[in-house]
């Protein structure tokens, strides 16, 4: 056999012995290192490999692995193995080691489940259609999420982590496209509208209820769909027969015929249900959801009393802009306003149009008002007249109106959760993999401060200010016409003029008879991303904000779109992004009152800022973006394996995955040590070391100009 | 057929296009053309702008120049150029000049992707002076009475580079284009790609779902022009499905999962 030569059990012995830290854990690995030993050199990497990895994150995890792999490596898909690996490093994240040991334990189920998951849907990978999808089918504006069963509280929809019950994947995603409609015509077709729960315990047995009134409003639910989504309805027979359901038993026969009129609705169903109990075991369908009435009523009893103020309240609103148009035309009426809603009859038709008049005249509502009277409608089929007075002055509490918006710090006075946040994952080096939804990244803002410091920065530098919006100032794009061109729009009457004397004279005529509009456009978005961690106390600080303000009357004189966050943290649960100034924010007294307030925080984890810096640019549209990174030190945090090669690797892989995005990433630093790690990370020509914190108010102007000129 | 070749100011709308009005826009243009108001056509894009200037110069028995701007369009693309012909320059008047001085209907299309410099030139012609100066040859022409400039502008694009100066827009009568309700634009739909009635309400049907998406993934929904386009597919032969994926959901993205999703919705409906 060719190819690099075996390990033998002495080399290999001293490795695990390392890897393991045997030292303190005992753990035997001599017969597993001969084992591994005997073994080809590609089994050896494979099986060394992972174990050095997973030991990083986990070092019994990686003695139980080592136990278990080698006997694998013949019977199953090395790429399986992999994955079962991965799986229980990120177990191990989420749920700690004894989950993660159960998943070593159980590879074999591992195995089994993912062969399912071949072909099943997997939530995560039709979540985004299916959302779209049930967006785009009329009503109420609905969530979807994942849940133990296909169910709906009347607001989101939830779905099974895989569905599986087809053979192949096609039919899977055609399965879970059917449920999430149905759960979506649940919704829209007034299935809530009766009261279920008295319903159901007014009978002997609630649970054999509860099934038969799922199959009937299956049924009334088909045709609604059938009427509405031919093509649908076509597609949830096929997948009914592929699973032999679609025989109905002669009294179901008759049910469904009763329930597919037009006219039929959720008390129809309610009537059959004695019948229909009465009638054997109900049907099952494929792709019925749960009917769960405590969730819905749960959701409903809360959403019909703000919907109820809300509207009033819109309503008031919406009299009081027609009054102020009204005003302006004709003298003031004090008669009682009297809103009116008509719609066709049909209630059933996607295409019934609402008409809200006032007094007689027609307005359009807008569309969250729309919004509104569509969700109102589907809870109570109709909109009483109550819900259209307006409501009066100091009727409803307004504040109630907000959705509460988390304080981002009241999440630390409770019991820690992860609400509101954004999860990042960040790349672990010695796993050689993500480490999925590590940091919990929440965006601050800057508490601006008026303490003059605005001013007396810009009076102390008052001459490079001057200097620098200039400078600035000459870079802007600008429409400059070229004279003298060969080719080109306009005619250069100058130079035709002499051209033709020439001609006259017998020498030769130029061909440089136009001229030529040249635009040198800047479509210039750039990031600065500040560091706040506890270091910059004291002089760098005040350095930073020095730049900033300097930075921005450049910026301002030169017109390219800026924003500017600071980032700052403690441990990977608590990543906080400061935000000083969006990028589609003026430069406003109170982002300069917010640059004023820039105060040292905690520590220098910087992977999740440039992730979040990466995804904020992603959103903006030009042409040259820039994440200009302002440090001065190396990524730390606290009392973390982010300190040292962790949190560079991490910072480096960040960086690629902006540059995958498009993003060029520049850092500007006062450490000046900095020449052992940044162009590791930013590589060699991406920044830039200033070696006095004095001067970098001064430099970190003029290095932006160069790097983009 | 032999394609015919006109003059820009003898181009005269000469058939009645079909057109079906939403609500009092006709009369509203007709006052603003007696008043020797300019118009600006606000909409989503394929809600019948184009149509209804087409539709008003057969009304109007004028001629229409439409002129649809980019981001390229020059002052002196509208106004005129000097070219060089046998050793002379001579001035050749552009699209609005003709316009001004024949009297015809000037239409900018998409306004706003024009220049900015560009939208400097038609504001003495869009207040009480209708007066268009000739900068290069130091003239100055009044518009002759029956000239009418109208412009259109789609309010949907969120770049801010793209919005409307207040000084321009502030000199038109502004006039709202949505899309059609559901009824007239099955109407519509029907009447122009030659489908039946069933065929049509579900192309709307479809349609109402891609817009309840704007927002969602989608910047735009499916407009009545690609109903009509898809329409006409339809009528021709092709399945349904296949006609909306080809005419509006890939008009609409190119985001795949974006055209995954879409396409479940018209295979619902169809």
């Amino acid at each position: 056999m060719s190819g690099p030569a075996r390990f033998t059990a002495d080399t290999i012995l001293p490795l695990l012995e390392k890897w393991l830290d045997v030292e303190f854990t005992f753990y035997k690995v001599e017969d597993l290192a001969a084992d591994i030993a005997a073994r080809p050199r590609t089994e050896q990497d494979f099986l060394l490999d992972w174990i050095r990895r997973i030991a990083t994150t986990n070092i019994e995890i990686a003695y139980q692995y080592a136990r278990r792999a080698p006997a694998l490596l013949g019977r199953m898909d090395w790429r399986m193995i992999e994955a079962w690996a991965l799986h229980a490093m990120d177990t191990y994240d989420r749920s700690g080691l004894r989950a993660a040991l159960l998943v070593i334990e159980g590879v074999e189920s591992f195995a089994q489940q993912r062969h399912a998951r071949v072909a099943g849907a997997l939530f995560e990978d039709i979540d985004g259609i299916l959302l779209t999808f049930v967006r785009g089918l009329s009503g109420r504006r609905l969530g979807l999420a994942q849940a133990d069963a296909p169910y709906t509280d009347s607001e989101t929809l939830f779905l099974p982590n895989v569905i599986a019950e087809m053979e192949s994947a096609e039919d899977n995603f055609q399965l879970a496209k059917a449920t999430v409609a149905m759960l979506w015509a649940q919704t829209r077709f007034g299935s809530f509208r009766a009261d279920l729960s008295a319903a159901l315990g007014a009978t002997a047995e609630p649970d054999r209820a509860l099934r038969a009134f799922t199959a009937l409003e299956t049924l009334r639910l088909e045709a609604c769909i059938a009427r509405h989504l031919p093509g649908l309805h076509r597609e949830m027979q096929r997948l009914k027969a592929l699973l032999h359901q679609d025989v109905l038993a002669p009294p179901w026969q008759d049910f469904a015929a009763t329930l597919a009129g037009a006219g039929a609705r959720v008390e129809d169903s309610l009537r059959l249900l004695a019948p229909a109990m009465a009638a054997g075991e109900p049907p099952r369908f494929c792709y019925q959801g749960e009917f769960r009435p405590d969730a819905v009523a749960e959701r409903m009893s809360a959403r019909i009393a703000r919907e109820k103020m809300l509207l009033r309240v819109k309503l008031a609103e919406l009299l009081e802009d027609h009054r102020k148009q009204e005003r302006e035309h004709a003298p003031a009426r004090e008669s009682a306003p009297r809103f009116e809603l008509s719609q066709k009859e049909d209630v059933l038709s996607d295409t019934g149009e609402m008409e809200l008049t006032l007094d007689g005249t027609p307005l359009t509502p807008p569309e969250d008002v729309k919004a509104l009277l569509t969700s109102i409608q589907l809870d109570l089929g109709q909109i009483p007249d109550e819900y259209l007075t307006p409501a009066g002055p100091g009727e409803y509490d307004l504040s109630l109106l907000q959705p509460r918006q988390p304080d981002p710090d009241e999440v630390w006075q409770g019991t820690y959760h992860e609400i509101g946040a954004t999860l990042y994952d960040e790349w672990d080096y010695g796993r050689q993999h993500y480490r999925k939804n590590w940091c919990v990244m929440r965006e601050k803002e800057v508490p601006p401060v008026y303490d003059g410091f605005v001013e007396d920065t810009l009076r102390r530098y008052s001459g490079v200010v001057k200097h620098l919006r200039r400078s600035f100032e000459a870079m802007r794009d600008e429409n400059r016409i070229f004279k003298r061109q060969p080719h080109g729009d306009e005619v250069d009457i100058d130079a035709l003029v002499e051209a033709l004397a020439d001609a006259r004279d017998g020498r030769e005529m130029s061909n440089r008879l136009f001229t030529r509009m040249h635009r040198a456009e800047r479509n210039i978005a750039v990031m600065f991303m500040v560091d706040m961690s506890g270091s910059t106390r004291g002089w760098i600080n005040d350095a930073e904000r020095e730049s900033l303000i300097l930075l921005c009357e450049a910026l301002e004189a030169l017109g390219d779109r800026y924003g500017i966050y600071g980032f700052s943290g403690q441990t990977r649960k608590r990543c906080e992004l400061y935000r000083v100034k969006r990028i589609d924010e003026p430069y406003s007294d109170l982002v300069r009152a917010r640059i004023s307030g820039i105060r040292p925080q905690d520590y220098t984890r910087m992977g999740f800022a440039i992730r979040h810096l990466t995804r904020l640019l992603t959103q903006v549209e030009a042409r040259t973006k820039l994440l200009i990174t302002l440090s001065d030190g190396k990524p730390d945090d606290y009392f973390d394996i982010y300190r040292g090669q962790y949190g560079i690797e991490d910072t480096r892989q960040a960086l690629i995955e902006a540059k995958r995005a498009g993003i060029h990433s520049f850092c500007i630093t006062i450490d000046q040590e900095a020449r052992d790690y940044l162009p590791h990370m930013y590589g060699a020509a991406h920044y830039a070391l200033i070696d006095d914190v004095r001067k970098l108010p001064l430099k970190v102007a003029d290095i932006y100009r160069r790097l983009t000129t | 057929m032999n394609a015919r070749t006109l003059d820009t100011e003898a181009y005269y709308v000469e058939a009645e296009p079909y057109y079906e009005p939403t609500g009092d826009e006709v009369a509203v243009f007709e006052a603003a053309y007696r008043n020797k108001l300019p118009v600006l056509l606000k909409g989503p894009t394929g809600c019948g702008k184009t149509r209804f200037m087409e539709y008003m110069a057969w009304r109007l028995k004028r001629p229409l120049i439409t002129v649809s701007c980019h981001d390229d369009l020059t002052a002196s693309d509208l106004v005129g150029r000097f070219l060089v012909k046998g050793g002379e320059t001579t001035w050749v008047d552009g699209p609005l000049t003709r316009a001004v001085r024949s009297g015809a209907i000037c239409y900018l299309d998409e306004i706003v992707e024009a220049r900015k410099d560009t939208m400097v030139v038609i504001h003495p012609l869009a207040d009480d002076r209708r007066t268009l100066p000739i900068e290069k040859l130091g003239i100055l022409v009044e518009a002759d009475d029956r000239f009418c400039l109208a412009v259109s502008y789609n309010p949907g694009y969120q770049s801010v580079l793209k919005d409307l100066k207040q000084s321009t827009r502030q000199r038109f009568v502004a006039l709202e284009f949505g899309y059609p309700s559901p009824d007239l634009e099955r109407r519509i739909v029907a009447t122009e790609a030659g489908v039946d009635m069933d065929t049509a309400e579900k192309l709307v049907r479809f349609a109402h779902m891609t817009r309840n998406l704007k927002g969602s993934g989608l910047e735009e929904g499916a407009s009545t022009r690609l109903l009509v386009h898809a329409g006409k597919l339809i009528a021709s032969g092709i399945a349904p499905t296949s006609a909306c994926r080809s005419a509006i959901a890939q008009a609409v993205t190119d985001d795949e999962e974006m055209l995954a999703a879409v396409q479940e919705l018209s295979s619902s409906v169809f």
